[in-house]
């Protein structure tokens, strides 16, 4: 499935919701589900710069396509790296380079988010994406 | 079961200060936040609007009426802050633009002075940042080292190894009122006077003792108090060092400038007497009589119907929240304020907030300013409700209701 795909589907996932408490159970749900980051991967210089709360990221490049893990100490960010991750795994580096996340407003999580997700959110983007633009300018 | 004695006045008291009355997320707003910044009652934001729109213009300068007119209101309030700490002089008064600045300007000054190589200055495991890194950024400068008194798991210093870190090169101590994460009040006078008995002088960070209860310097014998207004119901940008004269005197100032000076010439400058000598530049005046309305206010209040009111709900507020299965408690000192410090379960103190706030409670996530707490206790940091005089008991029940429906969201 492409970027585009998966984040149509998320969006269509959370037309169910009515309320933002089911929202976030469900975020809930999915962030404990998340399988947690190796242990030898929780290092200081894996830890994402600027989030308030400890995030570890990690990625492999593979035939062509990157892969992330990802970890955070908070429940409620590890529901949004699951979301991430879904979209962006596996993905060709120059499509998560180009890809442009509207299911962010599309499912009401901006105007629920304090600046505390907001900033970590936008900060675990901005690492998946730098990491994409590392590999693509890699192959050329 | 706790009873409430209280015939303190809440209900009207919270109609002093306008922004306590709103809804965030359709929730009446509960502000558990004041250690981080207290809301202003009504009649400091008039004055202040009211010196803006009437009285405005530059102290210290009066040839013409205003500016006369605001140099005696700034000194008066210089005078209100003198008699609310029970200072000696006027002069031992001086006006920075809160605690951290009042650090800084003693650990530079008196570090200039009476700091050399190899010289000991004592804090504790307990400090908030700004009274840890001026005396270390002072010792990287001078050579000196930084001792350090630890607590025991309550929270509560120990001053037997105080006593054994005193030495001959001790040359200062720099110890918090009250704890900002823990809410332990410590036994400052106690510090003062085992210091003293060795002939080293005691800076006291006041941010979070001053609006909890009276401070009298004299009493306490302190040689530095540091205190910020925003944190007692005052304005932002506006705090006081208070210091012995004796030590005032003997420092340099911190910065140059305007207002500082006796008279300037390029070989030479000569200073200013106190305490102009530490207020370089346009002060913060309006600041100063804005923080001078505070005190009337708490005068008014009386800090020890706060401090028995703030008594009551710390007792309520911690067997309420203690009787929650799977919170911890950090800081459970004999002696503590209304500072609640603590986790649910396994859950990171962000998720907490996250959702406290999603039900209109105001409440600060992660270390406070105190990595070394949290270093000590091995966690990243807690959720602290930080109650005020304004707070209620039945805020603190809506809390307890609110830290179990979020209990029942993450099973």
């Amino acid at each position: 499935m492409t970027i585009n795909e998966i984040q149509e589907e998320i969006i269509k996932e959370f037309e169910k919701f009515n309320t933002w408490q089911e929202k976030y159970n469900y975020l809930i749900k999915i962030g404990k589900n998340l399988p947690p980051l190796d242990e030898k991967y929780k290092t200081e210089e894996n830890l994402i710069k600027g989030c308030q709360v400890k995030t570890w990221f990690h990625s492999t490049f593979k035939d062509g396509k990157l892969f992330f893990e990802i970890d955070s100490l908070s429940l409620i960010v590890r529901g949004i790296i699951a979301l991430l991750i879904r979209i962006f795994s596996g993905q060709k580096p120059e499509d998560i380079k180009n890809a442009s996340l509207d299911f962010v407003k599309k499912i009401g999580l901006e105007e629920n988010f304090s600046p505390f997700k907001e900033n970590s959110l936008f900060k675990i983007v901005n690492r998946i994406k730098s990491e994409a633009e590392l590999y693509e300018s890699r192959k050329d | 079961m706790f009873k409430k004695k209280n015939r303190f006045n809440v209900k009207k008291i919270r109609k002093d200060f306008p922004l306590l009355n709103q809804k965030i997320y359709q929730h009446p707003l509960i502000y558990f936040d004041n250690a981080a910044t207290t809301q202003k009652p009504k009649v400091v934001i008039d004055l202040i609007d009211k010196l803006y729109s009437e009285k405005n213009s530059n102290v210290h300068r009066g040839i013409h009426y205003l500016s006369e007119k605001m140099t005696e209101m700034y000194e008066e309030a210089r005078i209100k802050v003198q008699k609310f700490i029970n200072a000696k002089y006027p002069h031992e008064i001086i006006f920075t633009k809160g605690t951290t600045e009042s650090i800084n300007l003693v650990a530079f000054s008196f570090g200039e002075k009476f700091i050399k190589e190899g010289d000991e200055i004592i804090v504790s495991e307990m400090e908030h940042h700004s009274n840890i890194v001026p005396w270390q950024m002072l010792c990287q400068r001078k050579g000196a080292k930084l001792k350090i008194i630890p607590f025991n798991d309550n929270g509560e210093l120990l001053l037997e190894e105080y006593k054994k870190l005193i030495s001959p090169k001790t040359k200062i101590v720099a110890i918090v009122h009250v704890s900002n994460s823990l809410g332990t009040i410590n036994p400052i006078k106690e510090i003062v006077k085992i210091a003293h008995q060795n002939n080293i002088p005691v800076l006291i960070d006041g941010a979070q003792g001053i609006q909890h209860q009276k401070v009298d310097v004299k009493d306490i014998d302190c040689d530095f108090y540091a205190f910020s207004g925003h944190k007692m119901y005052g304005p932002n940008g506006i705090g006081v060092l208070y210091g012995k004269e004796k030590w005032l005197e003997e420092m340099p100032p911190y910065q140059g400038g305007g207002d500082m000076i006796k008279e300037v010439t390029f070989e030479k400058t000569t200073y200013a007497e106190l305490p102009f000598k530490f207020e370089a530049g346009t002060p913060n005046y309006i600041g100063a009589i804005g923080l001078g309305a505070a005190i009337d206010y708490l005068n008014n209040i009386g800090l020890e119907n706060i401090q028995n009111y703030e008594k009551e709900l710390k007792e309520y507020g911690m067997a309420k929240l203690s009787s929650i299965e799977g919170l911890k408690i950090y800081g459970t000192a004999k002696d503590k304020t209304c500072i609640f410090s603590f986790l649910l379960d396994n859950l990171s103190p962000y998720d907490t907030g996250f959702f406290l706030d999603k039900m209109g409670i105001a409440v600060r996530v992660g270390h406070h300013c105190t990595h070394p707490i949290w270093h000590h206790y091995k966690v990243e940091g807690s959720v602290r409700a930080s109650l005020a005089f304004y707070n209620t008991f039945e805020e603190i029940d809506y809390l307890v209701k609110a830290l179990k429906e979020i209990k029942k969201m993450f099973i």
